[in-house]
């Protein structure tokens, strides 16, 4: 009587001990270091670094979506367009950008006004993509293929010596325009 | 039986083939063709750009107020980059500046401006005669310094293509003389003018391609053409060299189009030529090669027709880089009073220019004047019918009217997916569309899209790359620092312990001292 019941009560601890050492052994070899959703998320966001999402830099605004700690419309610089694509990849619906987080704009780059730069490497410091190249006591000037626009270096210069300007047109970079719609009425498409 | 297309394409030429879609177009060949080819007088100015092919400019060598002679070179090239340009004639460097270029979007780029000095003296010529016991490299080197590239309308720098195909192996070099867009007539002139020319020019490149033979297509409306060049290949005596009619059925003369009619395989999409054992290349460009090996002349002229109902007397002129598109046109008899447009390559695949200063490059192979009743439509845009003839007459064999849809919705993907990228813009479908819709306009613009799209990503993935390598930096000096701190605070301490214990030491033996006068005293 006693054996009917204790075997297979001995058996079944066996076996889960056994399952549990598997699964335990296996957490520590198959771990996976980041969350393959936050990557996604972090692939689809401009990695403008700008902050503007209320998180310090992409990577955590992603970090953050994928907790559901943040709202999807939280990034400008992505726009609309970005709102989509991170409605599409977590299957919710698109909403229009947080105005609270700023608006929309085109792309801007950052100059450097270089009579009036007194070379204090603040800027240097603020930019989160380090493009702004200098020394202390030395002119510094932006890598304007390498600025995202971010406003983050403005804030911090004590000669206002800063100016977001329109990146300069490149031949490279141009795009032909988008042909005029028809006026004519009934079309779809 | 499975058999590798690069074999196949071993008997490139020996039968016909065909290539889906295509037009039969009306010519208007005949109307540059009938007047001989012409070298135009010096103009006041020439405009050099410094970026004439495919990939980056070129570094000006030369600055203003420096005397060039006609060849010296203009820059100091990086042959993974591109090709030098030269001094189209001696004169004076005015200025190296930005200027508008004969591109679509008419934006600068770096030029420079030079005076003629009315001489037209030579630079010290070096011809390459001894090219079949040269290194490859230095033939590749020596196409890139003489400003070689394609000249049929994408200026791939000549070098590069040669070494592709020299390392895939390729088997057959094609001399594209296929000049399929109406009105141009460039190619068939050089080839009716100066064949020899091309059958040296291809007997160096098929060396330096390491081809087994080379295959000149033409058209097979072009008769004078034939005659010209089969009596040069003879005088030649070269028996590796053959001639190939292709149909007239618009763009054959594209590149893969070619291809398919010669061999009836068909280049792989993303692909090159190279993957299949061929290598193409222009009449023209094979001319240029001829000269700069045999005459040590670099590339500062090309054949360029002046034609089109807008101009008074059209013909082809033999013109030098940097000389102003209105210096052409007056040297043709000027406009005619209704000249409304003037526009860059033939009437499929051109662009309009925003003015006639702008000058010619290495691309420019035909200006084409229309008037205002060429280009006024005949019929608003309607909505599409779903006809299908688009897809039709698509040598790519893509669906136009999907992409359309595609593109007008923003769907990117799909477009990407639907080959977007192999659309060669070549307006057939535009050209059949009953509704004008004007298909290659969107495909351009939603080409350009991708393509940007396509650098926003790699600019954005470089970015974050930058800000992670900037927060590991960030952490690694915090750490730094704390450790910096955590050492002196533990060396401060080590030495305050010291001070005090040299303190306590010295107490001690104070203590001592006080201790022992009595001793002393008592002593």
């Amino acid at each position: 009587m006693l054996t009917s019941v204790a075997l297979p009560v001995l058996i079944l601890l066996l076996l889960g001990l056994v399952f549990g050492l598997g699964l335990g052994w296996a957490s520590l070899r198959f771990r996976v270091d980041s969350d393959p959703v936050v990557d996604q998320i972090d692939a689809l966001l401009p990695q403008t670094q700008c902050a503007q999402c209320g998180f310090p830099g992409c990577r955590p605004y992603a970090a953050a979506i994928a907790a559901g700690e943040a709202d999807i419309n939280q990034c400008p610089p992505g726009g609309e367009a970005g709102v989509a694509a991170l409605a599409d990849l977590l299957g919710m619906e698109p909403k229009p950008l947080n105005p609270e987080n700023g608006e929309e704009t085109p792309r801007t780059v950052a100059v450097i006004d270089e009579h009036a730069c007194i070379g204090c490497t603040l800027c240097i410091q603020a930019c989160p993509v380090d493009a702004i190249l200098g020394a202390s006591k030395q002119m510094h000037t932006v890598i304007a293929a390498e600025c995202t626009g971010c406003d983050l270096c403005l804030p911090p210069c004590p000669v206002d010596c800063i100016a977001m300007v329109a990146p300069e047109p490149a031949r490279e970079q141009w795009r032909w325009p988008q042909p005029a719609r028809p006026v004519t009425a009934g079309e779809h498409g | 039986m499975i058999t590798d297309p690069a074999t196949i394409t071993r008997n490139a030429g020996e039968h016909s083939h065909h290539f889906h879609g295509g037009l039969r177009l009306r010519h208007h060949k005949q109307i540059s063709c009938a007047r001989p080819v012409e070298r135009p007088p010096l103009p006041d100015l020439l405009t050099v750009p410094l970026q004439q092919h495919l990939g980056t400019a070129v570094v000006a060598s030369v600055e203003a107020g420096r005397h060039v002679l006609k060849g010296d070179a203009l820059g100091n090239v990086d042959c993974d980059g591109g090709v030098n340009v030269h001094a189209p004639t001696s004169g004076t460097v005015v200025a190296v500046e930005e200027q508008p270029m004969s591109h679509p979007s008419g934006l600068p780029g770096p030029c420079v401006l030079i005076r003629p000095d009315g001489d037209d003296r030579w630079c010290e010529r070096r011809p390459i005669e001894d090219w079949r016991s040269l290194s490859t490299e230095a033939l590749l080197r020596a196409l890139c310094c003489a400003g070689i590239t394609g000249l049929g309308g994408a200026v791939f720098p000549t070098h590069t293509k040669a070494e592709l195909g020299r390392n895939a192996g390729i088997h057959t070099l094609l001399l594209n003389g296929a000049e399929c867009e109406p009105f141009i007539s460039c190619d068939e002139m050089l080839m009716r003018e100066e064949p020899e020319k091309i059958v040296a020019g291809a007997q160096i490149l098929q060396h330096i391609t390491g081809a087994e033979k080379t295959i000149i297509a033409i058209e097979d409306q072009m008769g004078a053409v034939r005659k010209a060049l089969l009596g040069a290949i003879n005088r030649s005596g070269a028996d590796d060299i053959s001639l190939a009619k292709i149909p007239s059925i618009y763009p054959e003369g594209g590149e893969r189009q070619l291809i398919q009619l010669l061999t009836g395989q068909e280049v792989p999409a993303g692909g090159f030529p190279a993957d299949i054992g061929l290598l193409c290349q222009n009449v023209a460009t094979a001319a240029a090669v001829a000269d700069a090996f045999l005459d040590g002349k670099p590339l500062l002229e090309r054949y360029v027709t002046v034609t089109g109902s807008g101009v008074a007397e059209p013909r082809n002129l033999l013109a030098m880089i940097g000389t102003p598109f209105s210096h052409l046109v007056a040297q043709c008899g000027g406009y005619t009073p209704e000249a409304a447009r003037i526009i860059v390559g033939g009437p499929m695949m051109g662009f309009s220019l925003s003015s006639d200063q702008q000058p010619v490059v290495k691309a420019a192979n035909c200006i084409l004047v229309l008037t205002r009743e060429d280009i006024e439509a005949t019929q608003p845009e309607m909505p599409c019918i779903r006809c299908g003839e688009c897809a039709r007459v698509c040598p790519a064999q893509l669906l136009p009217q999907q992409l359309h849809w595609q593109i007008k919705n923003a769907q990117w993907e799909e477009a990407a997916a639907y080959s977007l990228g192999a659309c060669i813009e070549c307006g057939c479908c535009d050209f059949v569309c009953p509704s004008h819709i004007p298909l290659v306009g969107w495909f351009r613009f939603g080409k350009s899209e991708l393509r940007n799209q396509a650098q926003e990503r790699r600019t954005a993935e470089a970015a974050r790359g930058r800000h992670l390598a900037r927060d590991e930096r960030l952490q690694r000096e915090k750490q730094q620092r704390r450790a910096r701190i955590a050492r002196k605070k533990q060396a401060l301490m080590d030495k305050s312990q010291q001070r005090k214990s040299v303190a306590l030491a010295i107490a001690r033996a104070g203590s001592k001292k006080t201790a022992k006068p009595p001793e002393e005293a008592g002593s």
